[in-house]
């Protein structure tokens, strides 16, 4: 049986890259699958500790990211076509109109 | 030997092609590309899953996420246009510099403090025996779980789920149709 | 029905609401009946009350309607007291305001805020009331304020007018003046008393050191003071003749200057129990009958004349109950609500025909032009004179009569007023209606007179010739029904003092003779000098030219007042508003701290860039601190 360590750490590891992912790039779309990555590497956490603990909680958890997750990516995406309707880019730089 | 730590090397080729996926998604400059880097991320997750005895999750990872929201990505990608790869000028800016140490920092605090635990914690809890643990992913479990223990939550989940479908029939066009009609 | 005395209140508040609310939608008549009427329903009751009280047990009832303010050993009710003196008050107040409400309808026909005005009137008559009827001193003192209140509202009623707005503004500062004094009584009244109701007040009173009562009932005064225009804080009430005429006829006449006898008259225990303070009462009321009867032989402003007979009759009241005939105090009060109110409804009617011209050098004549105002202008100058027979002989004779059983000082004073009194009464009669018109084009352009104004000065000036009959002297074997009246609310404090006694039958004749006399005599003298020979009144002004001025100039008193207290005042203000005001509270306080705000603010501003990727850094960052303080720690 594969120590929880060993997952613990390799979510680390898709969450940093997640994380750096959606620092680096200035893709809209390519930020969003970064979030996606940063998800999955929670989610991953939470079933290792689901197992770790003998509890179903944890997958009960996973469950309702996946919900939330595929919400999210509907909107999001929704809202980036629009946006592109309008500004015919998917660059987040070219988004600063909420400039205070 | 070799069939004892199957698991382990399972766990290292699905954790190793997840990782060098995830950085397939980061570093690519064209956007299908990645979008496939992602699929592949997903589906390694699910086997993880599988190892870990959440069958339930795993299929519901294959459905949700390769199913539905790479496709989904997919689609949108179709509808803007292929050419939205982007240049990437230059990497190593100041910026970038920062991100990226960063990220070694969180990555360094994080797997020595799980290494740590790994010295003196187990494989699993003490009193919890690898048949609980198989019965624990099955449908039969998780699904009793979420209707009995878990049912509120469940039904705020069909509820978000119902805000997230009015939310992009809103932004998506409805307001388009309307006009379509009205100008009939 | 006596428990029913609360809708007296209510009847006009009922007015007010309707004419506030919804005035402008009803039309300027129907606002003006609505005044008029729901005053009436209060008189209407007021009146069957009255005829009730005799049969009452003790000739008191005291109405409960809820406990107000309940705030551990303080209790306070709302309750009224339903007793002769409060019952005479209600039929004085709702019977003449009444008049004076059916008066104004024809008075503020051109104006266009009837409904405001007839809101304002009728939230008075409720206040008043409330005043009277109140059976504790704080109920009194609520009643105290809102008449001051309305007293503003109504002389500042054209406010467009800086004259109006400035008088309201006197009035309504002077008087707090005095309502201070007063509070502090109510205040003193408490904690010595632990109550504020009357009954319980004025059966502990005999056990208090005199001292004490002393000084609750100098503080009460000081309230009277301001409210009925005494000296030193008379000033505001000349000035409150800026007001709509009928106002200075309810207010400024008849009813709320009046509020502070009635007060002296209520607490009549206490100020019997404090013989000082009724000696300074009686000898502020003497010297202001005095000082403001020689001020109104100078004016040439009608209505301004009356209202400084206003003052020295509100004198004459003070010397009265100061003297301890509160009975007669009472009885002044009521034949001078009808007669004053009278003669300013009749100056007003001239204002009206005149197109709102006051100064009498400019009237004249007006007799064949305005006559029923003319004989009701008239019958009430007699009965401000003290002619014999008429409502103010009797009153006034009754309170020169106690006077000189108190002190003779005092009734030469009074005595003498009376003579001033009568000649600066007639001297205003022939000026603004005999002799030749002094501005041919003004007294041709006159309006007639309409009804509805002359039928309230018809029934007045019958109250002011028979309302003598009230108070007949009792010395001559004659009745005097309104001390026996009033007997259930003096006997406490007569049996204090030992049994009121009338004067001998012959010093009661000789007062009455004097005062025929001394009444007539200034008639006849006012006669002599503006009629007989007209040069003679400007001959002696120029010879006493220096008293000349100093009387036409009021004493100088609002100068000096300007002086001493309105300049130093303004630059204690000035100082305040630059000092305190401008620099520290507003530069420091308050754009000191929107300065500071709005520099943070300015600054953090600048990192809301807009960019996604600067938050997510900033997210970013923060998260890893937080991981790493967590293993660290």
């Amino acid at each position: 049986m594969v120590h929880t360590s060993y997952y613990l750490l390799l979510a680390a590891m898709l969450f940093a890259i997640g994380a750096g992912g959606v620092l680096l790039r200035k893709n809209a779309l390519i930020i969003m699958m970064c979030v996606e990555i940063m998800m999955n590497a929670v989610n991953l956490t939470l079933v290792a500790f689901s197992r770790q603990l003998g509890s179903l909680t944890g997958q009960v958890f996973v469950f309702m990211i996946m919900v939330v997750a595929a919400v999210e990516v509907a909107i999001g995406l929704a809202i980036l076509v629009e946006l592109y309707r309008q500004i015919k880019s998917v660059n987040i730089d070219d988004f600063s109109s909420l400039k205070g | 030997m070799l069939l004892a730590n199957l698991e382990l090397y399972l766990f290292f080729i699905f954790g190793g092609v997840a990782v060098i996926a995830a950085f397939g998604v980061v570093f690519n400059k064209n956007v299908v590309h990645s979008t496939l880097f992602l699929l592949l991320d997903m589906v390694m997750l699910a086997g993880l899953y599988v190892l870990l005895n959440a069958e339930y999750i795993a299929v519901i990872q294959i459905l949700v996420y390769a199913g539905a929201i790479v496709v989904l990505i997919l689609f949108v990608i179709m509808f803007l246009g292929a050419e939205l790869g982007e240049r990437i000028p230059t990497w190593l800016t100041i910026r970038n510099v920062i991100v990226v140490f960063l990220a070694a920092v969180f990555l360094t605090v994080t797997g020595t403090a799980v290494f740590e635990w790994l010295g003196v914690g187990q494989a699993i809890h003490g009193n919890i025996t690898p048949e609980l643990i198989a019965q624990n992913g099955s449908v039969e479990m998780v699904g009793a779980a979420i209707f009995t223990d878990y049912i509120l939550p469940f039904e705020f989940a069909s509820v978000i789920l119902l805000v997230g479908i009015v939310g992009v029939i809103t932004l998506g066009g409805w307001r388009k149709v309307q006009h379509r009609k009205d100008s009939e | 029905m006596s428990n029913y005395i609360w809708l007296a209140i209510v009847f006009p508040l009922l007015g007010v609401l309707i004419n506030g609310f919804f005035g402008r939608k009803l039309g300027r008549r129907l606002n003006g009946w609505i005044g008029v009427g729901t005053v009436a329903l209060s008189f209407a009751l007021g009146a069957l009350v009255f005829m009730q009280v005799p049969g009452l047990p003790e000739h008191a009832q005291r109405v409960k309607l809820w406990d107000w303010i309940s705030v551990g050993s303080l209790q306070i009710s709302l309750s009224f007291l339903v007793d002769p003196l409060s019952m005479i008050m209600t039929l004085v107040v709702t019977g003449v305001g009444m008049l004076i409400h059916i008066y104004a309808i024809g008075y503020m026909e051109h104006d266009k805020d009837v409904a405001r005005f007839f809101t304002y009137l009728n939230l008075f008559i409720a206040s008043m009331l409330m005043l009277v009827l109140s059976d504790n001193y704080f109920g009194l003192y609520v009643g105290w304020e809102l008449v001051g209140l309305c007293s503003y509202l109504l002389i500042g009623f054209w406010f467009h007018k800086p004259a109006a707005a400035d008088a309201g503004k006197k009035a309504f500062i002077v008087n707090r003046v005095g309502d201070f004094g007063f509070a502090l009584g109510v205040f003193l009244i408490w904690t010595t008393f632990g109550t504020l109701q009357y009954a319980e007040v004025f059966e502990m009173a005999p056990a208090i050191s005199t001292t004490t009562i002393t000084i609750i009932t100098a503080l009460l005064f000081v309230g009277a003071i301001g409210k009925s225009a005494q000296i030193p804080l008379y000033v505001w009430l000349p000035d409150a003749m800026e007001g709509p005429t009928p106002v200075s006829a309810l207010i400024h006449a008849a009813t709320m200057v009046t509020a502070g006898v009635y007060m002296i008259t209520r607490s009549n225990i206490l100020y019997t129990l404090a013989p000082t303070t009724s000696a300074l009462v009686a000898t502020v009321g003497a010297v202001t009958a005095f000082f403001a009867a020689t001020i109104a032989l100078t004016q040439f402003d009608l209505k301004r004349i009356l209202a400084y007979s206003t003052v020295s009759q509100l004198g004459y009241m003070m010397l009265a109950v100061g003297v301890g005939a509160y009975s007669s105090g009472i009885f002044h009060l009521a034949t001078h609500a009808f007669f004053k109110a009278l003669l300013f409804m009749a100056a007003g009617s001239v204002m009206h025909a005149m197109r709102n011209v006051i100064d009498i050098r400019r009237l004249g004549g007006l007799k064949s032009k305005l006559p029923v105002t003319y004989w009701t202008f008239l019958i009430g100058g007699l009965a401000l004179s003290g002619f014999p027979l008429t409502a103010g002989f009797f009153s006034k004779d009754e309170i020169l009569a106690k006077a000189y059983e108190f002190n003779f000082l005092l009734y030469a004073i009074g005595l003498f007023t009376a003579l001033l009194t009568a000649f600066y009464t007639f001297r205003a009669i022939i000026l603004t209606f005999h002799g030749q018109p002094k501005d041919r084009k003004l007294y041709d352009s006159a309006h007639r007179e309409s009804s509805v104004m002359t039928t309230p000065l018809v029934v007045l000036a019958a109250l002011s010739l028979l309302g003598g009959l009230m108070g007949l002297p009792a010395a001559l074997g004659l009745p005097n029904w309104i001390e026996g009246w009033l007997e259930p609310i003096l006997e406490a404090g007569q049996s204090l003092t030992g049994e009121m006694h009338h004067a001998a039958l012959g010093t009661e004749v000789m007062l009455i003779l004097a005062s025929s006399v001394i009444a007539i005599l200034g008639i006849t003298a006012a006669w002599w000098v503006y009629v007989k020979n007209p040069q003679i009144a400007e001959r002696v002004a120029a010879k006493y030219h220096s008293a000349y001025t100093v009387l036409f100039n009021k004493y100088y008193i609002d100068e000096i007042y300007n002086k001493l207290i309105v300049e130093p005042g303004k630059a204690l203000g000035r100082f305040f508003y630059r000092v305190i005001d401008k620099a520290f509270i507003d530069d420091v306080m308050v754009d000191g701290l929107a300065k500071v705000t709005k520099g943070f603010g300015a600054t953090v501003s600048g990192w809301q860039s807009g960019y996604i990727g600067n938050y997510v850094m900033g997210i970013f960052v923060g998260s890893v601190v937080i991981v790493v303080y967590f293993f660290l720690r």
